[in-house]
C-alpha cells in the first residue's frame, strides 16, 4: 500500500494533471479561465484573493526548489540541511498562514455570500477546500519538523522527490517511517495534481508573464499571410 | 502611410427618440444568455444622469483610458503592464455587478398557477445571479430614463464639469438629451491594451474589435481598461464579452443590428481611410482639448488619388475606397464636422461618433426677443449647455461644437427659405462656411437618411485572404466544437460555450 500511494501514484497524479491538461486545453480551450467571481462580490475578494494567491506562489515555488534541488547544490552553497529547514519553517510557515487567511476569506465568501454560492460550481467549492485542509496539514507538520531541527528528516522528501523524477523504483521506500501528518500531506497533494486539470486551477498554467514583454500595447489581426 | 479601413459610426442625436429599439434589438441578438443578462451592448442614457454602469464617465473613480505620463508615453490610466499583472489577484478598479444592476426576472409562472386568493397575483422580481426573491429593485439598466430620480443624484454627471448646474435643476431651466451608447471600436483601444492574455484584438480590415473567447482567461482587467465601460464580464462563462460590431453583418454588407432597426433613421455607418502610423502621435499630444483635432488628423482623404494609390498598394479593395469617398461618416466628421468623437480626452481615438442635438430656444418665445443673428438664433440660447455638450464631445472646448450646431440651424433656415419661400439664401450658408452644395447634400443624408444614404457598407472581399476551396462543406459559425457530432452534452471540463436562455422563473 504504501508503495503504491508513493511509489505509483506519484506517476497517475502527474500523468493525468499534464495529459488532462493538454487534451483540455486543445479540446475545449473555451473552458480555460480563471473563473473570478469579483463582479458578483467585491467584498472578502481582493484582501483574500491576495493573501491566498500570494502565499500560493510563495509556498509553490519553496517545493519546487527546496525539493527538487539537489542536495549536492546545497552543499555545495554551504547552506546545511539545518540550515536550510529553518528558511523553509520561515518562508513556508508565513506564506501558509497568509495562505490559510487568504483562503479562509475566500471559502467563508464561497459558502456563505448568497450570490457566490448560487454560481459555485462542485469543483469550485472542492478545490478551494482541498487547498486549505492541505495547508493546515501542511503548517501541522511544522510542529513535526520542529523536533527535529537538524534537516535529517527533510532530506528524506528531497530523496523520495529526487528519486520519483529519476524513475528511482525504491523512491517511496525513503519516506517509509516518516511521521503521518507528512504522508497525508503529500497524499493530498498528489491528489490537487490528479484533479487539477478538472478544476479552475488550470489558470495557474496561463499566467500572462508575457504580457511584460508583448511589444507596445496593441494588438491587430489579419487575415491576411494565413490561409 | 500606413492606410487603413475601419466601418465607423455617426449617430445624429438630434433625431434620437430615445426608444430603445436599438438596445432591445441588441439585447435579443447578442445577450439574451445566461450570465450576460446585464450587459446592454447598446444601451440609450438619457443626460444628464451617471449613466451604465453609475458614473462611467468619472475616470477619478474608474480609471479607465488612457493617461499621458510627463515624457509625452501612454499608459493605460488603471497602471502600466507591471501594475495591472500586479493586481490580477484583485482588480481594484472593476465595478461590481450592482453598479451595472443586479439581473431580475419575474414569476411570470405564478400569474397562471396561483391559487384563488383575495389579492390578485402579481409577477414579484427574482435575481437571476441567486434564485432568490428580491423585494425590491433599486437599479436598472436605464432607471434615470426622462430624467428618473432626483436633479441632486443626476447632477453628479460628469459633463456639468465647469457649469453652474444648480439652475438645471429648476424646472423651467431643465433640459435633457439622448445617448445611445456601444462600444466605440477606437483606434487606440484601451480594452487591447489592458488584455494581459493578449485576447483582444483589432481587425486590420474593417477595424472591428473583438475579444478572442478561446484566449480569455477571465482576468478582466479589458473591463477597468476601457472608459466607456463597454466591455462586460460574463459571470457565468468566465469570460469577457463586448459589442461585436454585428461583425457577421458587416462582412456581408449589412448594418449592425442597432443601425437597422434604429426608428429614428439616426445611425450612419462607413469606411473610413485612416493612417495607423499616426494613432499613436494623436492619441499621445499633451493638451486634451486638442485630441479631436489630432483625431481628424489620422484620417485620409479618400478623394485624393495619393491616398487611393496607397490604399490600392496596402490591398483595400476597390469597393471599399470607393465606399470611403461616398461615406457618410466621412461627410460628417470631417467635411462639415458636424459629429464628434465621445470623450475624446480619454485618449481612446474612439470610431462611433455623434452629432450634438439642438434643442428649443431657452425663454425666447415669450419675450418675443430670441437673440438671432441674421435669421439664425443665437446657439447660447439653446435650452442644453453648449459647455456641456462640449465637456461630452471635444473636452470641453466649445468653439467646434458652435459651430457644428450653428450649421445644422444654417441647414434649417436655407431649406425653409428654399422649399417655403422659394428663395435660395447663399448668405446664410456662407455665414456657416458651407456652400449651398454642401448643404442640400447634408439636407438629403441627415433629413431625408434614406437606408442606401445611412449604411454605406462595402462586403467584405474574403476571396482575397482565404482559399474558399479549402472551407468547402464546413460548418459556418460554430460554437468552438467544430462540425463534430460527437458531442455528448456533458462536458468533463466543466462549462458550455452557449447556455441557451431559460424561460420563467428558476
Amino acid at each position: 500500500m504504501h508503495q503504491f500511494l508513493y511509489g505509483t501514484y506519484p506517476y497517475i497524479a502527474l500523468t493525468v494533471l499534464a495529459v488532462g491538461s493538454i487534451v483540455r486545453y486543445e479540446r475545449d480551450p473555451f473552458t480555460w479561465k480563471s473563473s473570478s467571481s469579483q463582479l458578483l462580490r467585491r467584498k472578502q475578494l481582493i484582501l483574500g484573493s491576495i493573501l491566498f494567491h500570494v502565499g500560493v506562489l510563495l509556498i509553490f515555488a519553496g517545493h519546487l526548489v527546496g525539493l527538487l534541488t539537489p542536495l549536492a547544490i546545497w552543499d555545495a552553497l554551504g547552506v546545511s540541511h539545518g540550515v536550510k529547514q529553518i528558511i523553509a519553517i520561515v518562508l513556508g510557515g508565513s506564506a501558509g498562514i497568509s495562505m490559510l487567511i487568504g483562503g479562509l476569506m475566500l471559502a467563508h465568501r464561497r459558502m456563505f455570500d448568497e450570490r457566490i454560492r448560487a454560481r459555485s460550481s462542485f469543483a469550485d467549492s472542492a478545490i478551494l477546500l482541498m487547498l486549505l485542509a492541505q495547508v493546515i496539514l501542511g503548517l501541522m507538520t511544522i510542529f513535526v519538523s520542529l523536533g527535529h531541527l537538524d534537516g535529517h528528516e527533510m532530506t528524506k522528501f528531497m530523496h523520495w522527490a529526487g528519486g520519483i523524477f529519476t524513475f528511482d523504483g525504491d523512491a517511496a521506500s525513503y519516506i517509509k517511517d516518516v511521521n503521518i501528518l507528512f504522508k497525508l500531506h503529500i497524499f493530498f497533494g498528489l491528489t490537487i495534481f490528479l484533479v487539477f486539470p478538472f478544476t479552475r486551477l488550470v489558470h495557474m498554467l496561463s499566467v500572462p508573464v508575457r504580457y511584460l514583454w508583448r511589444p507596445g500595447y496593441q494588438i491587430v489581426r489579419t487575415r491576411k499571410g494565413k490561409s | 502611410m500606413k492606410v487603413r479601413a475601419q466601418i465607423g459610426m455617426v449617430l445624429n442625436l438630434d433625431k434620437c427618440i430615445g426608444c430603445h429599439t436599438c438596445s432591445v434589438t441588441c439585447k435579443n441578438v447578442w445577450t439574451s444568455r445566461d450570465g450576460v443578462e446585464y450587459a446592454w451592448f447598446n444601451n440609450v442614457e438619457t443626460k444628464p444622469g451617471i449613466g451604465y454602469p453609475k458614473d462611467w464617465e468619472n475616470q477619478k473613480r474608474w480609471n479607465g483610458g488612457w493617461t499621458r505620463t510627463k515624457s509625452g508615453k501612454l499608459h493605460p490610466k488603471q497602471g502600466a503592464k507591471w501594475r495591472i499583472l500586479a493586481n490580477i489577484f484583485g482588480n481594484p478598479d472593476l465595478p461590481e455587478i450592482d453598479d451595472f444592476y443586479e439581473p431580475f426576472d419575474f414569476d411570470y409562472d405564478h400569474l397562471k398557477s396561483a391559487p384563488e386568493m383575495d389579492a390578485f397575483p402579481t409577477a414579484r422580481p427574482r435575481s437571476r445571479i441567486t434564485g432568490e426573491r428580491m423585494e425590491k429593485i433599486e437599479w436598472g439598466p436605464n432607471w434615470e430614463e426622462i430624467l428618473g430620480g432626483e436633479f441632486e443624484k443626476r447632477s453628479k454627471d460628469y459633463n456639468f464639469d465647469g457649469i453652474q448646474k444648480e439652475i438645471y435643476g429648476e424646472y423651467e431651466n431643465t433640459f435633457m438629451m439622448y445617448l445611445p451608447r456601444l462600444c466605440e471600436h477606437c483606434l487606440n483601444p484601451a480594452c487591447v491594451a489592458s488584455c494581459p492574455s493578449g485576447a483582444i484584438y483589432k481587425r486590420e480590415d474593417d477595424g472591428i474589435v473583438l475579444i478572442d473567447q478561446d484566449k480569455c482567461r477571465g482576468w478582466r482587467m479589458c473591463v477597468s481598461g476601457c472608459p466607456y465601460k463597454k466591455i462586460y464580464y460574463n459571470w457565468e462563462s468566465g469570460k469577457s464579452e463586448k459589442c461585436t460590431f454585428c461583425y457577421p453583418r458587416i462582412e456581408s454588407g449589412l448594418p449592425t443590428v442597432c443601425s437597422e432597426t434604429c426608428v429614428g433613421r439616426i445611425r450612419y455607418l462607413g469606411v473610413m481611410l485612416y493612417d495607423a502610423d499616426k494613432i499613436q502621435e494623436a492619441a499621445s499630444v499633451e493638451g486634451e482639448q486638442e485630441l479631436y483635432d489630432a483625431q481628424l488628423g489620422v484620417f485620409l482623404d479618400p478623394n485624393d488619388p495619393e491616398v487611393q494609390a496607397a490604399a490600392r498598394e496596402e490591398g483595400i479593395p476597390e469597393a471599399w475606397i470607393k465606399s470611403a469617398i461616398d461615406s457618410p461618416v466621412w461627410k460628417m466628421a470631417m467635411d462639415w464636422k458636424i459629429a464628434f468623437p465621445l470623450h475624446p480626452e480619454y485618449r481612446t481615438l474612439p470610431m462611433v461618433w455623434y452629432i450634438p442635438p439642438l434643442s428649443p430656444i431657452q425663454n425666447a418665445a415669450e419675450a418675443g426677443a430670441i437673440a438671432t443673428n441674421n435669421n439664425m438664433p443665437d446657439v447660447s440660447s439653446l435650452r442644453i449647455p453648449v459647455k456641456y455638450l462640449a465637456n461630452m464631445l471635444t473636452a470641453g472646448d466649445e468653439a467646434p461644437v458652435v459651430t457644428a450646431l450653428e450649421r445644422m440651424l444654417a441647414m434649417r433656415g436655407y431649406m425653409r427659405a428654399k422649399t417655403v419661400d422659394g428663395v435660395v439664401d447663399l448668405g446664410i450658408a456662407k455665414q456657416v462656411g458651407l456652400t449651398p452644395l454642401q448643404i442640400e447634400d447634408m439636407y438629403k443624408i441627415m433629413a431625408i437618411a434614406d437606408y442606401e444614404e445611412r449604411f454605406k457598407v462595402p462586403t467584405t472581399h474574403r476571396e482575397a485572404v482565404e482559399d474558399a476551396y479549402d472551407m468547402r462543406g464546413g460548418c459556418g459559425f460554430t460554437d468552438g466544437n467544430g462540425c463534430s457530432t460527437g458531442n455528448s452534452g456533458k462536458k468533463i471540463f466543466g462549462s458550455r460555450k452557449f447556455v441557451v436562455p431559460t424561460g420563467g422563473a428558476r
